[in-house]
């Protein structure tokens, strides 16, 4: 059982040890729908979201694989969790408000292969969080890659007006401002410790 | 509807190469079609584990192994495996494959597996890997897929490589372990750090533009 406090896995999971700016988890949708702050927002949402049911999961089939003495089939069983909560969550959604179904359109599937998810499934096993402190380790990821996301999202819309040469437009530019931004968040060390 | 840029494109230094269509399955992996710096597919682990060319090269080995098997799988059972669950089913081939390397690196050596980390079980959601098995080894023969794999795994340790070599030499004035540049050198730690990793990679995607460039000017 870990011993932080859970406002210390909150800072360190949202700023310190960001997702997306220290870890790299999530670089394909932060370079693939990063373009316009309305979808990135939402994308940040969809994530959390599924963040916090995949971490709970992840919780109790963790503890289910060390009862029956079988760890070999963790990455296996949480790949298949992190599938069906997706799959759910969009079957739940497009019941319940197709407008905003719509409105995530392809990200939803695509949420599946995003290895923060996975990765903070792995992380909180091999850190040995309990539930609550799974839950807000989830919650502080989620609103790390929801920072990131957003913070991209605004630099590159007001990039849309400034004169950037043609070989540099596109992945290349977005990487730049991601290791600037990197770059910052690196202030963040040894908060909240 | 012919783009003439395009066409341009696939004429060059291995054009000579392309009499055969087995080689050009190969070539297209290593470098029309590169994996990381034309595709940019499979992003988190060429960032996250290229901080010394030994963890690149290792990490993308890795990755190679578990696309070839999970290649030829797929492209064997391509009759068997219903439309409507078939990524489920090749994520579940992918991570049967990625608990094998997982505990094959273990057994090999315990001080590789520790500094690659949780990125070794990552490689599940690697995006590359899933859409070669959809891409390609669900509508081609056996042998076709090795080569395809093969050329794509290639290409993603070349790359890996690439940005390992830089950013271990710049970072740390080593490669693979050994002092590579003269002592007066003052390391940048810089590129060791997160942020080097997204200033090499976008370094490497530039060289790539530029190259594409010329050659649709020529």
């Amino acid at each position: 059982m870990n011993t932080e406090s859970l406002w210390q896995i909150f800072i360190s999971a949202s700023l310190v040890n960001n997702f997306v700016l220290a870890y790299f988890l999530g670089i394909c949708p932060f370079l693939g729908v990063s373009g316009k702050m309305e979808t990135a927002t939402k994308m940040g949402g969809a994530v959390t979201f599924v963040m916090l049911i995949s971490s709970m999961c992840a919780y109790g089939i963790h503890a289910l694989l060390v009862a029956i003495n079988a760890p070999f089939l963790q990455l296996i069983s949480y790949i298949v969790v992190i599938a069906s909560t997706v799959q759910l969550v969009e079957m739940f959604i497009k019941k319940m408000s197709p407008a905003l179904f719509r409105a995530l359109g392809i990200f939803l599937p695509l949420i599946t292969t995003n290895c923060a998810i996975l990765g903070l499934a792995l992380f909180q096993t091999s850190k040995s969080y309990g539930f609550v402190q799974s839950f807000v380790y989830a919650l502080g990821a989620g609103a790390g890659f929801t920072l990131a996301l957003v913070l991209i999202a605004g630099l590159r819309e007001q990039l849309e007006f400034a004169e950037v040469p043609n070989v540099v437009k596109g992945t290349a530019l977005t990487l730049l401002i991601a290791g600037i931004l990197s770059l910052t968040f690196m202030g963040f060390s040894g908060l909240g410790s | 509807m012919s783009n003439p840029v395009q066409h341009k494109t696939n004429t060059g230094f291995f054009s000579s190469l392309k009499a055969s269509p087995s080689t050009d399955e190969f070539i297209k992996g290593l470098w029309r079609d590169n994996p990381v710096f034309v595709q940019v597919l499979g992003m988190c682990p060429v960032l996250a584990v290229s901080n010394t060319a030994e963890n690149a090269l290792a990490m993308g080995l890795a990755t190679a192994f578990v696309l070839l098997m999970s290649n030829v799988l797929v492209s064997s059972l391509r009759n068997f495996i219903p439309k409507q669950v078939r990524i489920a089913s090749y994520i579940l081939i992918i991570a049967t494959f990625v608990t094998i390397t997982d505990y094959a690196i273990q057994a090999i050596s315990v001080e590789l597996h520790k500094s690659l980390g949780a990125f070794i079980s990552l490689i599940v959601v690697n995006c590359l890997i899933l859409s070669r098995a959809e891409a390609f080894a669900s509508k081609n023969t056996i042998g076709k897929s090795v080569l395809d794999a093969l050329g794509m795994g290639a290409g993603f340790v070349f790359a890996l490589f690439c940005l390992g070599a830089v950013r271990e030499l710049l970072g740390n004035g080593t490669l693979f372990g050994f002092p590579f540049l003269p002592g007066g050198f003052q390391a940048w730690i810089v590129m060791i750090l997160p942020a080097g990793g997204f200033f090499t990679l976008a370094l490497w995607l530039l060289i790539f533009n530029i190259a594409k460039e010329r050659r649709s000017k020529t």
